[in-house]
């Protein structure tokens, strides 16, 4: 099985952008219940309720939106953490939802995570070299067991901390050296693809830079495919070569870094780009902002239609009606520029005044 | 007119592992109207500072040896404990961070609103409610009306801050202490906040001191700034010369390791090294451990913030190279 799937990963580094992962229609709903003894469902949480997109050998694909707009959620639905409602996740064509036993645990060898928060994912009672090893348990075939202090060793070298470290304790450590031990951990399995739910949010500014790098150096040396979630939109287009923009469950617009932060054609892209602080207060005054009014609506009771409508400056009486697709806008089809991507809007045009991080 | 000035403060905390200085000698001033943003990471003494201000802080195991807060002129730290709790909401406010946990859940919003006028002003139950709902409505909280007996839960994070800001703008004070406003809120939340505390610090001619982490932010809405690492001033600037020109390696470090366009694919500039632990705060120059200028001087002697420019001042032996690099 080692074999072959070593195999599988050197055509798909070869690949002629064939996606490694491949997600359609993917859907998660939460129920919510009433009543204690006969519970009944009078409701769901649509955390993610239709999204496709592609992950490519080597690229990185970030992720942005806000709080509740169901990016964790897509997390843990590729890491076959949740079962989707509906949809499928196909990675090298087989699709994984279904899979279950050892058939599951051999794609999740493949499909690893590193998680925000580098304090509480680290359990405080195991030595980083447990930690790191942990994963060899469960997948034996990856270290013997005589050869795993060297690997884990390895590995803490591979993510700049030094290797003899291995029987110290979570605590010992700074948050960013944390967090490299949960990118340790992460990269132990030798891993195509991570996921990496806002791995640098929670580390001091100094420290975040040096993250980033990391994982940049780890990507080329790996060749590793990675799902970069973030809120941080200057950190992002930093890291990825796509992006794509979540609002409440829904894509609402996808493209190359460039399209996406030079060429924004939906409302909610272009205020969430303009919303952001730009570090240079030569430019404040002349920055046109977009202040959107209100909040995010609750994702149990979504507003129909397009999900932006009730917070967007343009909506009209089409918008509540008709859930906009995400697809290039004809209007762009043929232009050629960096506004012809993907974009769920029924009025996708560009703005010439946002300003971007 | 000098709102607020703090002299020569310093803060010492009593642990088991022996006293952690977390402030040492930080000098900064607001005038009415004025932003002064103070940047730091972590541990390195901004919020203590501020708590200082705001006479919060836990002693012991905190003490303040040495130093002077004078608010229009008179200082704090010498006032009875009464007279300090009347300028506290009163002429200072403070916002917090996280706003769900620095409001009490088993208490109405409306109710912890009265409560400012009710012991400040002595107003009944019934004024205290009509005031709640005319603060809530002035931070922009639809339905004002009907939301004041709901409990802080029931509010999303961006009204939440709201309510807090509400708290804090309550007794019309003149100078405002806001920690972290919107770390905890998502961008275009946050836009909203920062929009609506500089229109009301505009309307009421308020200072506002804003401690944050966040660069950004910082750009945006800061007149002057006041860099800290490890408990001191490293740098202290009007906010665009900062931005043009650092005059401390820190600074210069955090500027450079923003992600910006032309660095796309490259790596990322990055300060070396972690933040110090207090408690054993490195010799010399605080930074020096980190800082590629780094000389021999650098790990003997403190360097003093020395001033490097009108309204400016830099806490390096090599300020002069720094700046004109």
């Amino acid at each position: 099985m080692t074999e072959q799937s070593e195999q599988s990963r050197k055509n798909g580094s070869e690949g002629k952008r064939e996606p490694i992962l491949e997600v359609r229609d993917l859907v998660k709903h939460f129920p919510l219940s009433k009543g204690v003894l006969l519970k009944r469902q009078v409701g769901a949480v649509k955390a993610v309720d239709g999204i496709s997109f592609d992950l490519y050998p080597g690229e990185t694909l970030g992720i942005v939106g806000e709080s509740g707009c169901g990016k964790s959620t897509v997390a843990k639905l590729l890491m076959n953490l949740e079962r989707p409602t509906a949809g499928t996740i196909k990675y090298k064509g087989e699709d994984i939802t279904r899979l279950s036993g050892r058939a599951l645990r051999e794609v999740r060898r493949n499909i690893q995570m590193v998680f925000q928060d580098p304090y509480t994912s680290l359990n405080p009672r195991m030595t980083v070299g447990d930690i790191i090893g942990e994963p060899f348990d469960i997948h034996p075939e990856v270290a013997p067991k005589g050869d795993r202090r060297r690997r884990v060793q390895e590995l803490l070298d591979v993510v700049g901390l030094n290797p003899e470290y291995i029987n110290r304790y979570p605590h010992q450590f700074s948050g960013g050296q944390r967090q490299r031990i949960g990118i340790a951990r992460g990269l132990a399995l030798r891993p195509e693809i991570i996921v990496a739910d806002e791995p640098v949010s929670a580390l001091d500014v100094s420290v975040q830079a040096q993250v980033v790098n990391l994982m940049e150096q780890l990507q080329d040396e790996f060749g590793l495919s990675y799902m970069f979630i973030a809120h941080d939109l200057s950190i992002v287009r930093h890291i990825s070569d796509r992006v794509g923009v979540m609002y409440l469950g829904k894509m609402a617009e996808i493209g190359t870094d460039e399209q996406i932060y030079e060429h924004p054609t939906h409302p909610y892209t272009q205020a969430l780009l303009s919303a952001v602080p730009v570090p240079d207060p030569e430019i404040r005054e002349g920055r046109e902002r977009i202040v959107l009014e209100g909040d995010v609506p609750s994702p149990a009771n979504p507003p129909s239609g397009c999900r932006f409508r009730t917070r967007c400056w343009k909506a009209e009486a089409r918008c509540a009606e008709e859930t906009p697709l995400l697809a290039v806008p004809k209007v762009f089809e043929a232009a050629g520029t960096g506004a012809a991507h993907a974009s769920a809007c029924h009025f996708a045009e560009e703005r010439a005044a946002v300003v971007v991080a | 007119m000098t709102l607020l000035e703090v002299r020569d403060l310093h803060v010492d905390f009593h642990t088991r592992d022996g006293i952690v200085k977390a402030v040492n000698g930080v000098n900064y001033s607001v005038d009415a109207g004025e932003t002064l943003a103070v940047l730091g990471e972590s541990g390195s003494g901004k919020s203590v500072t501020a708590q200082a201000i705001m006479g919060i802080l836990d002693m012991p195991p905190g003490r303040i040896p040495k130093g002077e807060i004078l608010f229009q002129g008179e200082d704090m730290l010498t006032m009875s404990k009464e007279q300090r709790r009347k300028l506290r909401g009163a002429k200072i406010a403070m916002i917090f961070q996280d706003a769900l946990s620095s409001l009490n859940p088993v208490l109405s919003v409306g109710y912890q609103l009265g409560e400012m006028f009710r012991v400040h002003q002595g107003l009944s139950r019934k004024e205290a409610r009509a005031k709640s709902i005319e603060l809530m409505d002035r931070v922009n909280i639809p339905a004002a009306k009907d939301r004041v007996r709901d409990y802080p839960h029931q509010f999303s994070g961006g009204m939440r801050q709201r309510i807090m800001i509400a708290m804090a703008l309550a007794l019309e004070p003149d100078l405002i202490i806001a920690d972290e406003p919107t770390t905890a809120l998502d961008v275009t939340v946050q836009a909203q906040v920062m929009e609506l505390l500089a229109d009301l610090q505009r309307e009421f001619n308020m200072g506002l001191i804003l401690i944050t982490h966040d660069l950004g932010v910082v750009a945006d809405v800061a007149d002057k700034i006041a860099v800290m690492y490890a408990g001191r001033i490293v740098e202290t600037a009007p906010v665009k010369e900062l931005y043009k020109a650092p005059a401390h390696p820190y600074t210069r470090g955090l500027l450079d390791s923003i992600p910006r366009l032309d660095q796309k694919g490259r790596e990322l500039y990055a300060i070396q090294g972690l933040p110090p632990n207090m408690s054993r705060v490195p010799e010399g120059c605080a930074f020096h451990p980190r800082c590629p200028a780094a000389q021999d001087i650098c790990r003997s002697e403190l360097p003093p913030l020395a001033e490097v420019g009108a309204g400016r001042g830099s806490a390096c032996h090599f300020w002069k190279e720094t700046l004109g690099d």
